[in-house]
């Protein structure tokens, strides 16, 4: 009997010394022109990867071969090769690229050009500009809907939702949002697209299928002046239960009831906290602190904040290849 | 005790006698302290009310360096929490030198001092009840912090405790020592003045050392020499699982030389407190 429950013990003990899977998290730099590179596993940055000048946008390939950043001051998606760590093509755009969104098939990619008010499409295939959609003023926020027959862009200067049917490729909807909306994002169920406002200091509920804003999530952090709450980067866990929502010059992560829309905590990190991406096990969040240069990690089950890592100057964007 | 019924001198004593005289003394300063509920209170009340009212006020204050043993940013009252600990032991060991003169001047001392056992041992014991004694004020003050998200790790507040004996003996035997040079109860203003208060605020207890040294490279110079930088310091990184080994080494080093210093000054033939006409024993 005690055999067994020696090695019940081994096992266990096993199991919680034994480090979880180790992910690799591509950051943008959008000062020093560069793309870092996290391993989760240590928390360090592994390797800096030189690219062209104003990287912002930055995602994982549907395949996960490759990193697509979008050099803004090059007016071009330059491509790193995941295995190599190197730049090892460039995809069109129009001017000054910023934020991106791919299809399921990972065969489109859709671009706001903030310079042009258009979003550009690209065929990741053949490596060409297939078309632009006219846009408000400085598109920015780009995300597609599950189903993939919705393409969001938020404009800001405009202050709206544009909702485009990736179909026809014209403009279906416009939602009315707080001022300079900058990011959305759906829940994965499809019930649900947030989008913030960077100005207004909200993130605006919107129900998808008949386009209209059904709630609002405001912040409000006790020392802190209003101006200060700057809504960007939004993150919604896969469950749809809880929402995390960076507050800009506020250095904090609101976390929010996904159900309530209620925010229940403000985590403190960085300064100018701007996007965030989920480990693909969900069981961290890595946000970008623009100013102070540096990257935080969220335990999304303990709503913590367990790390910050420096990284280059000025960090904008954050990805992770998806399993 | 030290001599036998036949006449003849016993060399030393049994551990049993040295383990009854140290239950005597550690028993008596938990049942005083037990007793007045009051010094429990105000021992919390201290640190509490910096926690509540004077960190909500420099919340934004601190800036946005990362310093170990921290591995993110935090907030301003998870900052000085750890000098509040200390905070709690310095008030303490002050206490307990307070207690020394009131136990002079009253005469209990004596009934202390004439025991058999050596006068190191007595007033090392005393020394441990008061660090006890302490250590019950921090624990509960962690426990308030707790609620007011003020969470280091679960191993934390174990891997916290040897760092807190220690500052507790230092502090204490600091104490001990101040307190054989005070003659009359009346003068322990002074310690507040002229201890606890610069102690206290030329430390890293308040404001990380960087930001002292951009204010004020004198006064950094002044906290790095302060001995209760380093208990504020190594009772920081043991709340955070980690060892600050100059603090480690500057505490304990700190503790020997008090220790031995109050050994010394309560020693009649070679010691600091003099022989007069006081109300107990001088």
């Amino acid at each position: 009997m005690w055999r067994r429950y020696l090695i019940s013990a081994i096992v266990l003990w096993l199991a919680a010394v034994t480090p979880a899977s180790a992910f690799i998290a591509y950051v943008s730099n959008e000062k020093s022109n560069t793309v870092s590179v996290i391993d989760t596993d240590k928390w360090v940055v592994t390797k800096t990867i030189k690219v062209g000048q104003r990287p912002r946008g930055i995602e994982f390939t549907r395949d996960g071969k490759f990193v697509l950043v979008a050099v803004g001051d090059d007016d071009k998606i330059e491509v790193i090769d995941a295995a190599s760590q190197r730049v090892v093509d460039s995809l069109p755009s129009g001017p000054d690229p910023e934020l991106f969104a791919q299809d399921a098939a990972g065969k489109f990619l859709y671009v706001a050009n903030e310079n042009d008010n258009t979003v550009s499409i690209v065929d990741l295939e053949k490596r060409v500009r297939v078309g632009d959609i006219q846009v408000g003023v400085e598109p920015e926020g780009m995300t597609l809907s599950p189903d993939g027959k919705i393409l969001i862009n938020t404009s800001e200067t405009t202050n709206m939702a544009h909702f485009i049917d990736t179909a026809t490729r014209q403009i279906v909807a416009n939602v009315l949002v707080d001022a300079r909306p900058r990011f959305a994002e759906f829940k994965h169920d499809s019930s649900e697209l947030w989008v913030s406002s960077e100005i207004g200091g909200t993130v605006s509920i919107i129900d998808p299928v008949k386009r209209v804003i059904t709630g609002k999530i405001s912040f409000n952090i006790p020392g802190l002046r209003r101006e200060a709450i700057q809504p960007v980067g939004i993150g919604i866990t896969r469950d749809g239960k809880t929402g995390f929502i960076a507050l800009g010059p506020a250095n904090r992560v609101a976390v929010v009831d996904a159900t309530s829309h209620a925010v229940t905590k403000y985590l403190l990190v960085g300064q100018r906290v701007w996007h965030m991406a989920f480990t693909p096990d969900e069981k961290y969040l890595l946000v970008t602190n623009g100013v102070s240069n540096d990257v935080s990690v969220i335990d999304v089950s303990a709503q913590k904040v367990i790390k910050t890592i420096q990284v280059g100057e000025l960090p904008w964007g954050i990805t992770f290849a998806q399993p | 005790m030290s001599s036998t019924a036949t006449g003849q001198t016993r060399r030393g004593f049994s551990l049993a006698e040295y383990i009854t005289c140290l239950n005597g003394i550690v028993w008596r300063e938990a049942l005083r302290f037990l007793h007045q509920r009051e010094r429990f209170v105000s021992a919390l009340v201290r640190p509490l009310v910096w926690l509540f009212i004077f960190a909500v006020g420099f919340r934004q204050v601190l800036g946005i360096s990362i310093i170990p043993p921290y591995e993110t940013y935090i907030l301003y009252e998870v900052y000085i929490a750890p000098g509040l600990m200390a905070m709690i032991q310095l008030f303490n060991g002050m206490q307990s030198s307070l207690s020394m003169v009131y136990d002079r001047e009253m005469g209990n001392m004596r009934t202390l001092l004439v025991s058999p056992l050596p006068r190191w041992y007595l007033l090392f014991c005393k020394l441990l009840a008061g660090t006890a004694v302490s250590l019950l004020q921090v624990y509960a003050f962690l426990v308030i912090a707790w609620f007011w998200d003020i969470a280091p790790p679960p191993t934390g507040y174990l891997t916290v405790l040897p760092a807190l004996i220690l500052s507790g003996l230092m502090l204490g035997a600091l104490g001990m020592l101040i307190s054989s040079g005070i003659k009359q109860l009346e003068n322990f203003a002074g310690v507040m003045n002229f201890v606890i208060f610069p102690m206290f605020f030329a430390s890293s207890a308040l404001y990380p050392l960087w930001r002292v040294l951009e204010g004020s490279p004198l006064l950094y110079y002044v906290c790095l020499f302060n001995p209760f930088t380093h208990a504020v310091e190594l009772i920081r990184f043991a709340l955070y699982e980690k060892t600050n080994w100059v603090s480690l080494l500057v505490v304990g080093g700190c503790t020997a030389v008090f220790m031995i210093g109050a050994i010394y000054a309560y020693d009649p033939q070679r010691g600091l407190v003099r022989r007069g006409p006081a109300g107990g024993e001088t």
